[in-house]
């Protein structure tokens, strides 16, 4: 059975956040409608459970606890032998399943493509969604102009 | 005294559920309203339930104010007692919030902040007069505008625009910091580090925090502030899974941030400068965020000077800010209380019979 590929850590990065922001339903319409879905074995059946999120006081200073999030965990191991990993904000346990497969395949060579065909398109989405709000956030721009006052004459 | 044993009510507890079902429901002839309308219609309550009953999940906040019937402190306890049930897998990296993909962002102080004034999706200027189109049903709103250019990010923050003139106070990391305080796994204790009053701000009831915030403004424990910058948006979440050994980024929220600032009382070793007070929530609770930074503001003026009023003082703050307690304390009244009353009863007859002797002696003396 081969060793799980290293792979690096910054393009794990970037799909494993994507999956994880991208909307459950999406990402299970994505999954439902991959050509070929290859088999694999859960490692750890998706864990529903909570992550403690911080702040900083006064935005770059010390750590505090500001409350908690919902986040779902599952870990799949392929045929192949390739285990991927997936951390979802959420109860969705699809959703976290699907992502550690889609992890999985992403780092598997000849499943990269198929595998991309999810990622691609979610994140196409995201930032298209983003884009959209910040188009919305520029046009409530204030613009402030000076209003032309005449002065009587000095009293 | 012997002791007895009362039981009973159990129909009628049951009985009282089935009407408060029925009523929870309403009238049959009117549509049910989902919680999915809830978390997308109702979604300030939402962001309250989840910043206050400390956890962020749009879904159940929704189920929890349906279920509360739209009352909220009712729906924060419902959040507060679910997460007792799931496990907790770790401490998230904190939120870079100067990173926020901005949707409103507005500085009260300085009119020219970089990235200029962003008012996003605000009540602020609306008429507060009723709409009554809104009564009616399958009115579409027009879409929101959309800009031929996007806002750009990160935006530059208020500590950003003057860090150089050090006209701020600036907030740093210190160095040997430990773990911050967690009000989940540890007891309130005093005196307070601002980790922990931080914390329990953030989970503090919004109307306790802004009648404080509102005293403090009006002279009890003043701290005259104004409003540096607010901003509400979506930051992404980091949390280090033990099976990887690095950061990944698990979900992304939506956050309201405040900072006040205020001239302070200048000390002899620093030179003179605004000192700031800093709210954090969760979702879109902007008149929470703020009050929050106006009592972070005056807790952090008690380091400095002698407690004048209520909002200065950590004990009376952090002890009554939670309402999950508040409530519990209060309404607690509610439940049985007939060995107490039986024995209040015995100590005020004792008492009046002492009276009633006293005075018949004190009559008879006279006479």
């Amino acid at each position: 059975m081969p060793a799980t590929p290293v792979v690096e850590a910054e393009p794990r990065k970037r799909w494993l956040s994507v999956l994880a922001k991208a909307k459950p339903a999406e990402v299970a319409a994505a999954w439902d409608g991959l050509a070929q879905q290859p088999g694999y074995r859960v490692l750890r059946a998706p864990e529903i459970g909570m992550v403690m999120v911080r702040g900083r006081a006064g935005g770059t200073g010390d750590a505090f606890n500001v409350g908690e999030m919902t986040v779902t965990r599952a870990a799949v191991r392929l045929e192949t032998g390739v285990t991927g990993i997936g951390y979802v904000a959420g109860r969705d346990r699809r959703h976290a399943e699907i992502a550690a497969v889609v992890d999985a395949m992403m780092q598997s060579p000849d499943l990269r493509p198929l595998a991309e065909g999810i990622v691609d398109p979610l994140e196409t989405a995201q930032l298209q969604r983003r884009d959209a709000a910040a188009r919305k956030a520029a046009a409530t721009k204030v613009d402030f102009f000076t209003m032309v006052r005449t002065r009587g004459p000095a009293a | 005294m012997a002791y007895v044993a009362v039981k009973g009510g159990e129909a009628a507890i049951s009985n009282a559920h089935r009407w408060l079902a029925e009523d929870r429901r309403g009238d049959p002839a009117v549509p049910e309203l989902g919680a999915d309308q809830v978390r997308e219609q109702l979604s300030l309550a939402v962001d309250r339930v989840m910043s206050e009953g400390s956890c962020y999940d749009r879904d159940l906040a929704a189920l929890a104010v349906k279920q509360a019937r739209g009352d909220l402190p009712e729906a924060i306890f419902l959040m507060r007692a679910y997460r007792t049930t799931l496990p907790r897998f770790g401490y998230a990296q904190p939120v870079e919030t100067a990173a926020m993909a901005v949707r409103r962002r507005i500085s009260a102080a300085f009119k020219d902040i970089p990235g200029g004034q962003v008012l996003g999706p605000t009540f602020d200027y609306t008429h507060r007069l009723l709409d009554f189109r809104l009564a009616a049903d399958g009115m579409v709103p027009d879409a929101a505008v959309e800009a031929e250019e996007p806002q750009t990010y990160p935006m530059a923050t208020i500590a950003s625009v003057f860090d150089h003139e050090g006209l701020l106070e600036s907030d740093v990391p210190s160095a040997d910091t430990g773990e911050p305080f967690d009000l989940t796994r540890e007891p309130m204790s005093f005196p307070a580090g601002r980790d922990q009053r931080l914390q329990a701000l953030a989970r503090g009831d919004e109307g306790f925090l802004l009648s404080l915030a509102y005293s403090s403004q009006r002279g009890w424990g003043n701290t005259h502030p104004l409003c540096a910058e607010i901003r509400l948006g979506e930051v992404a979440v980091a949390f280090v899974p033990d099976e990887l050994g690095f950061a990944i980024e698990i979900g992304e929220l939506t956050l309201t941030e405040c900072h006040m600032i205020s001239t302070g009382a200048a000390g002899m070793e620093t030179a003179p400068q605004f000192a700031r007070g800093y709210g954090l929530t969760f979702g879109h609770c902007e008149r929470k965020a703020m009050s929050m930074a106006i009592v972070d503001r005056a807790l952090r003026d008690a380091e400095e000077v002698e407690v004048a009023a209520p909002c200065q003082d950590q004990e009376f703050v952090l002890y009554h800010s939670d309402n999950v307690e508040a409530s519990g304390f209060v309404q607690h009244l509610k439940l049985p209380h007939y060995v107490d009353f039986q024995a209040d009863l015995q100590l005020i007859r004792r008492l009046r019979r002492e009276w009633f002797d006293r005075e018949a002696a004190l009559k008879e003396a006279a006479e």
